[in-house]
This record gives structure tokens, sequence and C-alpha cells, in this order.
């Protein structure tokens, strides 16, 4: 019953949408591109400029940190994807029924329990005086023990643990939808395992792969707590260049420049990934 | 790769030893940070020195047990609150949101609803930051003209609970608007037909369907409330929520007490969780 004439409750609910999206998203990122520009030229005044943004490429420290996340997060989004697609093809494919119901129920555990308590499991298991270490002692590996903690390795598998879930469930989805006729009609054809896995299943999971991919990128570059609590005071996380300047310095016009450049940064690879798959941003999201 | 077509034993073992490997490695941090509430010892690590009540119960310092640790306590509190307002008016706006787009056909409706999935890729600390400018700027621009302080636009709770419902708001609506979708629109009419006004139909037909995507959304709402850190993070005042003062804690290097504080964190949510499904499971 679609209607086409706007009456009272049509604009009863365009109001809140509008004021929503208006004040809430538009104007609070329009302001942080605005402030961005701007450099105080004397108490309480400022002018245009492109001070902060020249100051992001010509301070080394800034633009590795920035580039660095951004590789870190590639690579998290890679794995977390290879790692994700084997088990999530058996989900799908390999289940049936009641169990198949119950082990995608378990995938879903860690989204119910915070991401700081799931950091806090990776802190205990990999620090100095930690499980792994306490384990690989009692076994003899290692005669002392051993830090394992505040490193690259570490991060990333807290970034990799943190983001499974957002893969995983885009996957089953698509997998469960693929019938497996076309996968026999493929054996009957004399296909053997692996042309199969690349000419039929992998295009057919294709949008979860790229919605998997999108929102664990994204969530790994915007990340603060796990590359923090991990990684340690030398993490160079680009999020928390961002805090630094906001919250420490209180150099709002620099965080601004380094916000926008994230933004910049998270939507071109949103883009590249709709386009590199041929779908919607709607599609995508919308799920 | 089908269980109706032949494989070799080794393969099927070993793909069966991969997923077994994967559940391990997912349920390990958290079962890990589960036992470590009851270790008798003053840090989270090894040695395992027998088993205590002592981080639940505990009085006198340095074993102090979350049930008598004020500022945990009064940081829970805090975070139901902000979890609670958050998520009222989160399930308030996406309600009227999944109708207009679910409903309606109007100029401009694609690029809304575009417009209304952006906060899901926008990372949570630029939100964050960006409605604390703004917040902070409304703020400057009101005092500077009629010298009338907002204190609730500067770092605070109304602003984390601003902060929240921003992007909370656009998973309610896709939860609620998918299942406004599988409604038959000729039930409404029928109950129009027997009388009814279009509200009075919307309220007896159509909100009884929405139930479990209402639960389910408010379940999702509350949750991520509770549990949001990065965009919290920038909005914070002097009262800190639980992720919060948890975190703070975690960096200084805390006692057990903050397993004691996981452990009731993951039985909550469990707790939510099949709450949820049981909503859901009587359509």
């Amino acid at each position: 019953m679609k209607r086409s004439q706007f009456g009272l409750g049509f604009w009863l609910l365009l109001a809140p949408l509008l004021l929503w999206l208006v004040l809430l998203i538009l104007l609070p990122h329009v302001d942080l591109l605005l402030i961005s520009l701007r450099l105080r030229s004397g108490p309480g005044t400022y002018r245009f400029s492109l001070h902060h943004y020249a100051e992001f490429f010509t301070e080394p420290l800034y633009w590795r940190t920035f580039l660095r996340t951004a590789i870190m997060s590639l690579l998290a989004t890679l794995l977390t994807l290879l790692i994700a697609f084997p088990l999530a093809y058996y989900i799908a494919k390999m289940m049936r029924g009641r169990a198949k119901q119950l082990l995608f129920l378990l995938c879903l555990i860690p989204f119910w329990v915070s991401e700081l308590v799931r950091t806090y499991g990776w802190m205990i298991l990999l620090r100095e005086s930690g499980v792994v270490s306490g384990l690989l002692q009692w076994s003899g590996l290692t005669g002392a023990p051993l830090e394992m903690l505040y490193n690259d390795a570490a991060i990333m598998v807290g970034l990799v643990y943190t983001a499974m879930l957002f893969m995983v469930v885009p996957l089953i989805t698509t997998l469960d939808s693929l019938d497996d006729s076309l996968i026999e009609a493929g054996y009957d054809l004399g296909g053997n395992g692996w042309n199969l896995l690349w000419e039929v299943v992998v295009p057919h999971a294709m949008p979860g792969i790229v919605s998997g991919c999108i929102v664990v990128f994204m969530l790994t570059l915007g990340n603060y707590l796990t590359p923090t609590l991990l990684g340690g005071k030398d993490s160079l996380w680009f999020t928390e260049q961002i805090y630094t300047q906001f919250i420490t310095r209180f150099n709002w016009e620099q965080g601004s420049a380094f916000g926008i450049l994230l933004l910049l940064l998270s939507s071109l690879m949103v883009w590249l990934g709709l386009r590199l798959s041929g779908q919607s941003f709607t599609q995508v999201m919308g799920r | 790769m089908l269980p109706s077509i032949p494989q070799s034993a080794f393969f099927r073992r070993a793909y069966q030893g991969y997923v077994l490997l994967f559940f391990i490695y997912l349920a390990t941090p958290l079962l890990v940070v589960a036992l470590f509430a009851f270790n008798d010892s003053l840090f989270p690590s090894l040695p395992w020195r027998g088993w205590t009540l002592d981080w639940f119960l505990g009085r006198d310092a340095p074993v102090v047990g979350l049930l008598h640790d004020p500022d945990l306590l009064r940081s829970i509190g805090i975070s139901l609150w902000v979890a609670l307002f958050t998520t009222f008016f989160s399930l308030v706006l996406a309600t009227g949101n999944a109708f207009l787009f679910e409903r309606q056909d109007f100029p401009g409706k694609g690029l809304l609803y575009i417009l209304m999935l952006t906060p899901l890729v926008i990372p949570g600390v630029i939100l964050g930051v960006s409605i604390l400018m703004l917040g902070s700027s409304v703020a400057n621009g009101v005092e500077n003209w009629s010298g009338y302080g907002i204190e609730w636009l500067r770092p605070g709770l109304v602003l984390v609970v601003i902060g929240q419902f921003a992007f909370i708001s656009t998973i309610g609506t896709l939860i609620i608007a998918a299942r406004l979708r599988k409604f038959d629109t000729s039930l409404e009419e029928a109950a129009m037909n027997l009388g009814a006004s279009r509200l009075q139909a919307v309220a007896t037909v159509t909100l009884p369907f929405l139930r479990p995507a209402l639960v389910g959304a408010g379940v999702v709402s509350f949750l991520m409330s509770f549990e949001n850190f990065n965009t919290t993070l920038m909005l914070v005042g002097s009262d800190a929520p639980l992720t919060i003062a948890m975190f703070d804690r975690l960096r200084e290097g805390s006692t057990p007490v903050l397993n004691a504080v996981s452990l009731l964190l993951m039985l909550g949510s469990g707790l939510l969780a099949l709450f949820s499904v049981m909503v859901q499971r009587q359509r």
C-alpha cells in the first residue's frame, strides 16, 4: 500500500529521520572538514589553510603510521577471509539440521562478549606470565618465560579475532544460498574440487566476500582498543594519533585533518571493493 | 566438497580438525578470562594459586572484590542507564524509519537510504570526534552570542548517548525494516475494513507482527551501547561507563576483579541472547 499523497503521517516519519541524518551525521562531518581546513591566526581568529594536511605529509611519523595502519588492516582483512572461508563453507555446505544451527550460533558468541573482554583474554594468554608462555615452559619448548604481547603479531591476532564474526556471518549466508546441485553438476562435468572452488563457489559467494571484507577492513582501520592494549606504547595505530591530537594535545585542527584522511581512506576502500565486485552500496550494506 | 560426494578419509579428518581448531581459538580467550576470575592471586596470570571467590566478595585491600568496589559498580550503573536511553531512542527512530522506507515513496528516498547506511562505514572514533566538535562549536557559539552555557553539549553522558544513538539507529532500522517487508499489508486493510482507523490497525495488527524484530533490535542496540568503546571514548566526561573504566584499569594493570566483571558481563549477555532467541522462536 504505497501512498503517493504526503499526509501528516509522512512528515511525522520524515522529520526525525532528517533531524538524525542532518544533525548527527552530515553536519558533524562537514564541521570536521571545515575545522581541518583552518589555521589559528590569532586569539579566536582563523583563516583558511591546508597547513594541517601539509603537516601530515611532512612529518614522517604521521604518514608512516597512516600507511602502516592501512597495510596492517588490509593484511588482517585478508587473513580473516582466509581463515573464515573454509569454516563458513564447512558450516554452510557440509553440515545439516540442528548441528549446523548450533555451530552457526557458536560462531556468534564473540559478538555477545565485549571487545574489551576478548582483548583482555588475549592479554592473559600472551603476556610473559601468561597461559601460552606457561604451557610452553611446562612442555619444555622454552626454558624462560616468553613475552608475546606488545608486538605486531599480537595486534594481528587480536584484530583477526575481533573481526572474525563479521566475515563468517555474511560468508555463511551467501554460501548457504548456493544450490548443492550446482556443485554436483560441476563434478559430473569432470571438474575437481579446486576448479569448482574457483569457478562455482567463489563467484557465488562474492557478495558475501565483499561485504565481509568491507566491514572487517573498516572496523580494523577504526579500531583503537585492540592495537593499544595488545601493541602497547609502540603500536602506532592511526586512531591513536587522532586520540592524541584531540584529547591529549587539544589540537583539534590537526586531529580533524587526520580524521578526514582516515575517512577518505575507508571510503576509498569501500568504493574499490564495490567497484571490483560490481555491487551497489545498498545491496552490500543492507544485507 | 559435499557430504554427498566421496572424499578421501584423510581430507575429511583434516577438515574436521580445522573446524575444531577454529572453535578452540574462538573459545580460549573467553574461557581464560572466566577461569582467572577464580584464581587466588593478585594478578590475572599464572601461576595458579587455587580457587577463591575473593574477586567477587573480597572486602580488604588489596583483595577488593566486585561487590565492594564502588567505582566499578557505579560505572556498571552508568552503562546501564546509557544503554537504556540509547536503546529507547534508537528503537523509536528505527521503527519510524522502517515504516517510511518500506511504505512510502518520495523523491530523494534512495539518497536518504544511502545516507541512512553511512554510519556503518564511518569509523567509531571519527563519529565520536565529529559529534564532540559539533557539540562544542554549537555550545561556544551560543555562549558567545547569548552568554548562556549549554552544559550537555560538552563531553559527558548526554553526548555519549547521542553519539551511540547516531549509529545504533541504523542497525535497528535494518532489522525492523527487514521484518516489515515480510508483512502482508492486506491484513492491515482488513482491519481498516472492519472499522479500525489507520493508527489502530498499525497498533493492533502491524506492531504485534513486528514484535520479534523490535525485541531483537532492542537487545542488539542495548548490547552495542553497553559494549561500545570507540565512540564513547571520545565523548566521555568525568562519569566513566564500564568499558572506559575497565580500559583505564587494564592499562594500569589490575587485579583479577576485572575478570569477575568480565564473567558477569558474559553471563548477562548470555541471558540476553537466550531471551532474544526465545522471543524469536514464538512467531
